[in-house]
């Protein structure tokens, strides 16, 4: 039944779903491999930058591509602000405070959503929603296309900023050595934030490329968290080319175990992946040694 | 005029009998729970729900009550089941103690479980108002009546309909493609569907389960080009169906028909909104109301003014709502025994759904049925039964 | 050790006498959800607050627990006290499966709270794929009350019923405190090196914390499903147990004996109290839920309980 007319369009399909994927884990392998914390409010977070993209659509009808340049740095102020004004006051150095805090945030937020928009789930309508593009025998949706250019040019952005900026030395200076930093004058609550800020920037981004092919309503985040975190785990915590060749892979693992096993079980594929990556080689495909 | 309370503001249970009539003084209002899950993961249909219910209690009290109560008014008790059977149970309980007669609600099978189970301690009448699960109108809780039809009655309905149709056009169609959500309703009409259709003649060739939510279906797309079936039967709820239909149109994939059973999106006025391509053609097997009924049209516009959709949560709930002020107006009192013996011999007929007078067999409305829709023209009309027939069937969708 | 006991006996006896106090079913199903929250919470506590490993999965040994309960009555004819019997026993046997396959790995903090989460979604989705389960169908116990089928009529069989279990979870907390097992347990706890140096073994130390944890989860999900007699994948291993035993538990006040209780009777004085007070718009109610959760963290870091301690404490040295 599977012959290359299906499985070379599944394995495409994959690749452009895990891009998508892999702009969301980009936010939370720096913020996990920096603050060194597990954001419970990351899908939340995703779901606020969808409504955000939503509502530019609807209310002034811009177009969600061109809307990148407002979502994101949008995306990057709440993220500093949360960071710096709440989760970093909540922490008083605990990993459990850490956890309920952006719990309860997440909480909050998906709530203030469900008040404001309501629960219907939204959907925009582009003149390129439904359009596709032929490669060999697979018909790709065009969305689903440029957000695997987008996911290429976000990580390629944060790799430059973390590597060439002094920002991103000092990003690298605190998430390896936090009391170091401190020590020769780094602001390291200013870098959490701006670090923070930047997670949350890369899920504007993701936004701006999904809503396009998907929808959005209060609950959407959920169904990306544990996704996400497998994709950080393998692809090594903090490591932003391990995000993306951790989402290119899951999602094209996802695919291929959706078609073999069906959809239901298929899922299966990726916990079984994400629990033997954490058993047998914890630091993922490129993080340090653990 | 609308009244609504929320718990804290009853205070203490208060006698639902009410208080003599004296010289035109107002008798006591009727406490009635509207009970559904309007946040969390079902907060959408919850809502519709809770609207429909609340529109049927305005327009009783409008009418003027209650008449054989003395024009007694109806109060709606709102709760909230947060989309998990164990809150819903906690809300019949705090219902049950602000002295509710009845309790309408609770939308999803888990929770009417729970639900009806709680409310049968205490001999509350409990009207189910879509909860589809057969098991709820099956456990012997003498206090549950459900006026709409279980998936056991719609996979049914649907297989015959799609056999008679099938027949009809001289049997194009032989293979099918199920395509369910992976929890209670898809799973239970899944099952049923593989059973009878083999039976009319059909190969079920593939059954494909799928999470809630599923973020992309191009998979399934993919195998349904690879199985090649002649109909698609989806069973699914809003989203996800919504993105099938999506990306089936994307790959420009078209069976000879989408035929569905209680489709998320399938009779959906929003859907055939906002995707009016896609849209075109799906037939469905799902709750409807009787579009000969002129009441509907006014309901429709009504709901269509405060800027929602007109979806089986809202219409469904509304006359569950009516059966019960029926039933009311023959116990002349809010005696919950009372309730139920007359839920028990209720006879109701003025309402706009296709189920005739109700007639109930352990709970189970045996009138209630669904209609099979399709659309067409830009539309959703009924073509099935003769009776509520609106539009003649267009089957298969292309030879 | 008698301090403990004291107050244990205290707490079991003003519970017991509540349902003989009120009939009203508000506050007995009040009680018999908080409880239940309390026995998640502290089963959660034996190996996040005394363990110092946090897991993030505790769904998988409640939905074991329930799933066995379940089938074992409706495939294997048993009555339900055996079947509860099984049930533990399954959810501690699944503990002591995924303990010994992380710990052996040497997976610690995130990596171990992860693992589990990951654990817990894997069971999900084959409860949804294998027909013994039900899959998605899930699994219907058919009414029956009476005592002896551990369904009672009335919420007070439960409310007693779930006060055992807790008053069980307690005592062995209490043990923890001061047994040496216990002392073990947070030395591996506070320097796992440490405490290896001499000559404790952190593997077998945290099997046994996780055995201890898991196996009242599993007897919380046989109770959840005797109660509301309907069970599914979802229920059963989604994340809101797992999110609900931890919150109660570090709210409360990790690594103390009252903690979670009070994590718990707090987080539903809360649920309610906003539930009651805002309900008529759908949402508000969580969005100040979620708000007080934040500023309690903000506030209140070592929980409530551990503020408590941190005042008494204070008293005592002024």
């Amino acid at each position: 039944m599977f012959d290359a007319t299906i499985l070379f369009p599944s394995v495409l399909n994959g690749l452009t779903t895990g891009a998508v994927y892999a702009l969301v884990a980009l936010g939370l392998t720096l913020i996990y491999g920096v603050l060194h914390i597990i954001n419970f409010a990351h899908g939340a977070s995703l779901m606020v930058a969808l409504y955000a993209v939503y509502w530019l659509k609807s209310r002034f009808g811009l177009d969600p591509y061109l809307a990148l340049p407002l979502v994101v740095p949008a995306m990057f102020a709440l993220g500093y602000a949360l960071q710096r004004f709440i989760v970093n006051r909540a922490s008083h150095g605990k990993d459990e405070n850490i956890l309920l805090v952006t719990l309860g945030l997440a909480i909050v937020m998906e709530n203030l959503a469900l008040l404001v928009f309501k629960s219907d789930t939204r959907t925009i309508d582009t003149p390129y929603t439904l359009a596709t593009v032929a490669i060999g025998p697979a018909m790709i949706a065009v969305p689903k296309l440029l957000a695997f250019a987008g996911a290429l040019a976000a990580a390629a952005a944060l790799l430059l900023v973390v590597g060439r900026t002094d920002l991103g030395r000092a990003i690298r200076a605190v998430a390896k050595e936090k009391q170091g930093a401190r020590l020769v004058g780094i602001d390291v609550d200013h870098v959490y934030a701006m670090s923070f800020g930047l997670g949350l920037a890369c899920l504007g981004a993701a936004a701006c490329f999904l809503l396009p092919a998907y929808y959005v309503n209060p609950q959407v985040g959920s169904g990306f968290v544990l996704i996400a975190f497998t994709i950080v785990v393998l692809g090594g915590m903090g490591s932003f080319a391990g995000a993306l060749l951790g989402g290119l892979l899951i999602g094209v693992v996802e695919s291929l175990g959706g078609l073999m096993l069906g959809e239901s079980l298929g899922q299966v594929g990726i916990f079984a992946i994400f629990i033997a990556v954490l058993l047998l080689r914890p630091q993922g495909l490129f993080g340090a040694r653990v | 005029m609308s009244t609504r309370r929320t718990f804290l503001k009853q205070g203490a249970a208060v006698s639902a009998l009410g208080l003599p009539l004296v010289g035109g003084a107002q008798p006591a209002p009727v406490k009635v729970g509207v009970l559904h899950p309007v946040t969390g993961a079902l907060a959408f249909s919850g809502q519709q729900c809770r609207e429909g219910a609340l529109m049927a209690i305005d327009d009783i009290n409008a009418g003027g009550g209650i008449k054989s109560m003395g024009g007694a008014k109806l109060q709606a008790l709102l709760g909230d089941a947060q989309s998990t059977p164990q809150a819903g149970a906690a809300e019949v309980e705090k219902m049950n103690e602000a002295g509710v007669s009845a309790i309408v609600g609770a939308f999803a099978s888990a929770i009417c479980l729970a639900t009806t189970q709680a409310a049968a301690k205490y001999n509350l009448p409990h009207v189910v108002d879509v909860g589809v699960a057969d098991q709820i109108v099956e456990r012997g809780l003498k206090n549950t009546f459900r006026f709409g039809p279980g998936y056991r009655t719609c996979a049914q309905v649907a297989v015959n309909n799609l056999h008679v149709l099938n027949v009809a056009a001289g049997r194009p169609a032989k293979s099918v493609m199920i395509i369910h959500e992976e929890s209670l309703f898809g799973s239970g009409t899944a099952n049923l569907l593989s059973r009878e259709l083999p039976g009319y003649g059909f190969e079920v060739k593939e059954v494909v389960k799928h999470a809630n939510p599923t973020r992309d279906f191009n998979n399934i797309v993919l195998r349904m080009k690879a199985v090649n079936p002649d109909i698609v039967i989806p069973a699914n709820y809003y989203n996800e169906y919504a993105l099938l239909v999506r990306t089936m149109n994307q790959q420009k994939l078209s069976p000879k028909a989408i035929y569905s059973v209680l489709g998320g999106a399938a009779s959906s006025y929003k859907f055939l909104k906002e995707f009016p391509d896609a849209a075109d053609g799906i037939i469905d097997c799902n709750h409807w109301f009787n579009p000969k009924d002129k009441r509907t049209a006014a309901l429709r516009r009504r709901v269509e003014a405060k800027g929602l959709f007109f979806t089986y949560e809202i219409f469904n709930t509304y006359t569950a709502t009516m059966l019960l002020a029926d039933a009311l107006n023959r116990a002349k009192s809010a005696d919950r025994a009372a309730i139920i013996d007359a839920l028990e011999k209720s006879t109701f007929a003025d309402h706009f759904m296709p189920y005739g007078p109700t007639k109930f067999v352990n709970g189970q409305n045996q009138g209630a049925q669904p209609l099979m829709t399709q659309v067409l023209k830009g539309d959703i009309r009924v073509i099935v039964p003769r009776d509520y027939r609106e539009a003649d069937p267009v089957f298969p969708l292309k030879a | 050790m008698r301090a403990d006991l004291l107050s244990i006996a205290a707490f079991a006896l003003a519970v017991a006498a509540v349902p003989l106090l009120t009939a009203s079913g508000v506050v007995l199903t009040f009680l018999m959800m908080t409880l239940y929250a309390a026995l998640l919470a502290a089963a959660w506590n034996v190996l996040g607050g005394y363990g110092g490993q946090f897991s993030f999965g505790h769904a998988l040994f409640f939905g074991t627990g329930a799933y066995v309960q379940a089938i074992a009555q409706l495939q294997g004819g048993l009555n339900p006290w055996l079947a509860l019997v099984l049930a533990c026993a399954s959810a501690g046997a699944v503990g002591v499966f995924v303990g010994a396959l992380s710990f052996r790995y040497g997976l610690k903090g995130s990596y171990f709270a992860l693992v589990t989460l990951a654990f817990a979604e894997v069971f999900r989705i084959v409860a949804l794929s294998v027909p013994f389960t039900g899959a998605g169908v899930g699994l219907m116990l058919p009414l029956a009350p009476g005592a002896a089928n551990f369904q009672f009529a009335d919420r007070a069989g439960f409310v007693w019923t779930m006060l055992g279990f807790v008053v069980a979870a307690l005592l062995v907390t209490s043990w923890l405190r001061h047994s040496r097992f216990g002392a073990q347990l947070q030395a591996v706890r506070d320097n796992e090196d440490a405490a290896r140096a001499v000559g404790v073994s952190p593997l077998r130390v945290k099997l046994g914390a996780i055995a201890l944890s898991s196996v009242p989860t599993g007897a919380a999900g046989a109770f959840y499903l005797q109660v509301f007699q309907y069970i599914d994948p979802a229920i059963a291993y989604g994340p809101a147990v797992s999110v609900e035993a931890l919150v109660a538990a570090i709210v409360g006040g990790l690594g103390t004996l009252w903690g979670p209780v009070l994590g718990a009777a707090l987080l539903h004085a809360l649920a309610e109290a906003t539930r009651n007070l805002f309900g008529s718009l759908p949402g508000l109610n969580m969005v100040i839920y979620g708000s007080v959760l934040v500023l309690v963290v903000m506030f209140a870091p070592r929980g409530v309980f551990g503020a408590g301690e941190s005042l008494r404490d204070a008293w005592r040295r002024r």
